[in-house]
This record gives structure tokens, sequence and C-alpha cells, in this order.
């Protein structure tokens, strides 16, 4: 099982029935994939829509109809289309539920880089900043490490997202949870040792009840 | 009275140095043709306010591509490379403004607002230079609202007085946009006499002029 994959169905297990979710570009728009089927989420396209459904068969395509990344997308019965002044204002009036996105980093206080590397990459904010200041639940799902260095940080060193703004980080090896400006250790992937997460962890974190991340295969 | 103009009476109203609005996301909702007719016209020293860079190809990306562009003002470039090379080369100003408050700055201008509050930014590089403004104990930025001189904005359908319907995520920005500068052209797919007034988004007394283009 590959990495994202194991992320993708981790954070699919927060989603409860009747929620308002953000998915973002990339890794979190496979969650989609992974969602209970006894359960109903309404999933939020920050371009416009809610009701997002599944990738149209290429006959089908509607080009004024894609998600925030840009691809066609379908839309659900009782789906519907709004502008980016009331989409922005569900976002940050606290009208949804949760918000999954990616990270360059994150910290231990709940810190999220995810926008620019000065000098390297500056794809700009996009909408993050408004979803992580506005969802009641932020959730960052990302590989716990790029090119071997970790991605779960004592303290951000790339320019901020948004301060101390979240709440769970989902990995292939590990679920953590930000309480109270500190990070704990809350499940561990079957195969993954809590001494290899620690390897693996700038950020230090405490450990008190570890469960097993479960139905992640 | 018709509001409906061609390319020559389009091109009149462009010179070099104006702000224009442009709505789409990622080019969903751009009116090209009139992106095409101002490559044409080749003004200069453009500021463009758009929610993003477009694609070299697409969108606003055209202007950059031609060099009209002086002043970026978006939430994202990413999708756009030659954006990104013309910044990191002096080229090309860019201003990055998360979009939630692009939106908002823009629903100011065309509400007579001088600006908004909002929580987005605070404790990160957005606050720069921005004054912060507690309420009940929350930091806001202050946030001054973003007018322009032209909006290009791209509808569904029209009636004869420009009263516009959208389609689907082609929506976007465009409803705000034609709310925020003083002359607001719409490039509309289809016209018909009658729209049912429960329906109508942007009411005509916001728009100026009507280009039709089926298709777009």
């Amino acid at each position: 099982m590959d990495a994202k994959t194991i992320i993708a169905k981790r954070v699919a297990q927060e989603l409860k029935h009747h929620n308002l979710v953000n998915l973002g570009i990339g890794l979190p728009t496979l969650v989609a994939n992974y969602i209970d089927p006894n359960i109903t989420v309404y999933l939020q396209s920050e371009n416009g829509l809610i009701g997002l459904g599944p990738t149209p068969h290429v006959s089908e395509v509607d080009k004024h109809l894609t998600n925030a990344g840009g691809q066609p997308v379908t839309l659900l019965p009782h789906g519907m289309y709004f502008d980016s002044v009331t989409s922005f204002g569900i976002i940050r009036g606290g009208h949804v539920d949760i918000t999954v996105l990616g990270a360059l980093e994150v910290d231990q206080e709940g810190s999220l880089a995810s926008w620019i590397i000065p000098q390297k990459l500056v794809p700009g904010m996009g909408g993050a900043m408004d979803l992580v200041v506005g969802a009641k639940k932020v959730i960052v799902a990302t590989t716990h490490t790029n090119k071997m260095q970790t991605k779960i940080k004592q303290k951000c060193s790339l320019p901020l997202t948004a301060y101390q703004e979240v709440n769970l980080i989902v990995t292939e090896m590990a679920v953590f949870e930000i309480k109270n400006k500190k990070l704990y250790l809350i499940e561990r992937h079957p195969d993954v040792s809590i001494e290899t997460i620690k390897a693996n962890t700038e950020a230090d974190f405490i450990i008190e009840e570890v469960r097993l991340m479960e139905d992640i295969s | 009275m018709s509001k409906t103009i061609d390319k020559l009476q389009f091109i009149q109203k462009l010179r070099d140095n104006l702000t224009i609005m442009v709505g789409g996301f990622m080019t969903v909702g751009t009116p090209e043709l009139l992106i095409d007719w101002v490559v044409e016209s080749n003004v200069k020293n453009l500021t463009i306010i758009c929610n993003d860079a477009g694609y070299p190809e697409h969108g606003v990306g055209k202007l950059i591509q031609n060099n009209q562009v002086k002043t970026l003002i978006a939430s994202h470039i990413g999708l756009n490379p030659v954006a990104g090379v013309k910044m990191s080369q002096g080229d090309l100003e860019v201003i990055l403004v998360p979009q939630g408050t692009l939106a908002e700055q823009i629903r100011a201008f065309g509400a007579g607002l001088g600006g908004i509050l909002t929580p987005t930014g605070v404790n990160t590089v957005v606050e720069k230079e921005k004054q912060i403004i507690t309420v009940n104990n929350t930091p806001y930025l202050l946030e001054t609202s973003l007018g322009a001189d032209l909006a290009l904005i791209l509808a569904h359908q029209s009636d004869r007085l420009g009263n516009l319907t959208y389609d689907k995520t082609a929506r976007n920005f465009n409803p705000v946009m034609a709310t925020a500068a003083t002359t607001v052209v719409a490039v509309v797919t289809t016209m018909v006499d009658f729209i049912d007034p429960e329906i109508i988004v942007t009411p005509h007394i916001f728009i100026d002029d009507i280009v039709i283009k089926a298709g777009d």
C-alpha cells in the first residue's frame, strides 16, 4: 500500500455524516475515494460549488465545471454553484466543518507552511489561508518526510499559511493531534514503531495512549 | 439602446496604464476573446487584478507573455511558469493576496466600503505593513478596497439591457468584478428576450458594454 493511499484512507475516517468538507489539490483530493458509502458528505470547492461529484467520462466534460484544481468534475443532485464572495463567506464564516490540505512543513504548535519557498517556488496561497483560518477542523494530510527530511517540525521555517490553526496531522506513519499548542502522537501505522516515528520527526510530541491506525490497507 | 459593442469599439476603450480586472478561475470563466483584443491593442503598463495568472497561453497569461503587464494582483501564479520567471527577473511585479481577501476587497469597492477586516493572514507575511484592528479580542487585518478602470467578465445569458446569468463554476469572480470598475464589459454566450427576474445574478445597471460570443 503506497503512502498516499494510507493517508487518504485514514483522513476519510474523520469525515462524519452531513459534514461540509473542502479537499485541497493533490493528495487531499484522493480522500473522496474512501468516504464511507453509508454517510453523506458535502464536498465544497472554493471556485464555487457544493456537491462535488466524481470525475466525468471524457465525453461529458464541461469546460465550465471544474474543481479548484481546474480538473473537470460533476455536480451531484442538490448541488449548487455560487460566486467567489459567497464561497469565501462560507469558508471564512466557519461553515466548513473540515478542510484537508497538504504541507511543506507543519509544526508542533499547529502552524502550517504550504504556499511558498522563497526564491524557489512561489505559487501563491490561493484559498489556503482563508480555509485554514475559517474551517472548524484543519487536517494536514502529508507524507511524513520529503527527500528524507521530516515535514513535522518544532517550528516552521518557511513563511506560514496560518499560525496555530492545525488540529490533526495524518501521515503514512502516524496520526498526531494538536491540543493546547502541544503535539500528541495518537496513532501509529501497525508496521511502524514509535522509535521509527521519533527518528523521522523533528517536533517534540507527547505519547500517552497510542492506538494502531485501522482499515488503511 | 444597445449595449452591444464590436472589436473596434472595445479597443478604443483601452490605453496604457489601465487597471483591469479579469474574471475567471484558472481561466474557467475568463473572457478569452477580450483578452485577445487587449493583446492585439498592445497597450502597456497594465495592472491586472485576477484570481490567478492563468496559463502561458490562456487567460491573463497571454497579456503577461506579451509584456503588457506591469503589476499582477492575484492569489496564485503556480500554473503559469512564465509569470514566475518574469517575476524573478524583475519584469513583473506580483502582489499575492489570499483568495477570500481578494474577493472581499473587490466587493468592498463595489459596495462603497473603504475596506474589510479579515482574520486571514494574521501572523503571516500577509500582515506586513497593514493595520491590525482588534475587535472583541480577535485581531483582524484591515484590507483596503480594490477597484479598477475596466472589468472584463464572462457571463452566460444576457437580455437587451445586460441582466446576466452565469454558467456553473465559470461564475467565480465575475459577478463581484462587475460591481467594482468604472467600465464593465461582459462577454455573453447568448442574448435572450427575457430572463426570469428571480434568476438574474448581475443586475443590468452594472454592465456598460456587451460582446456576444457563442461558445466562450
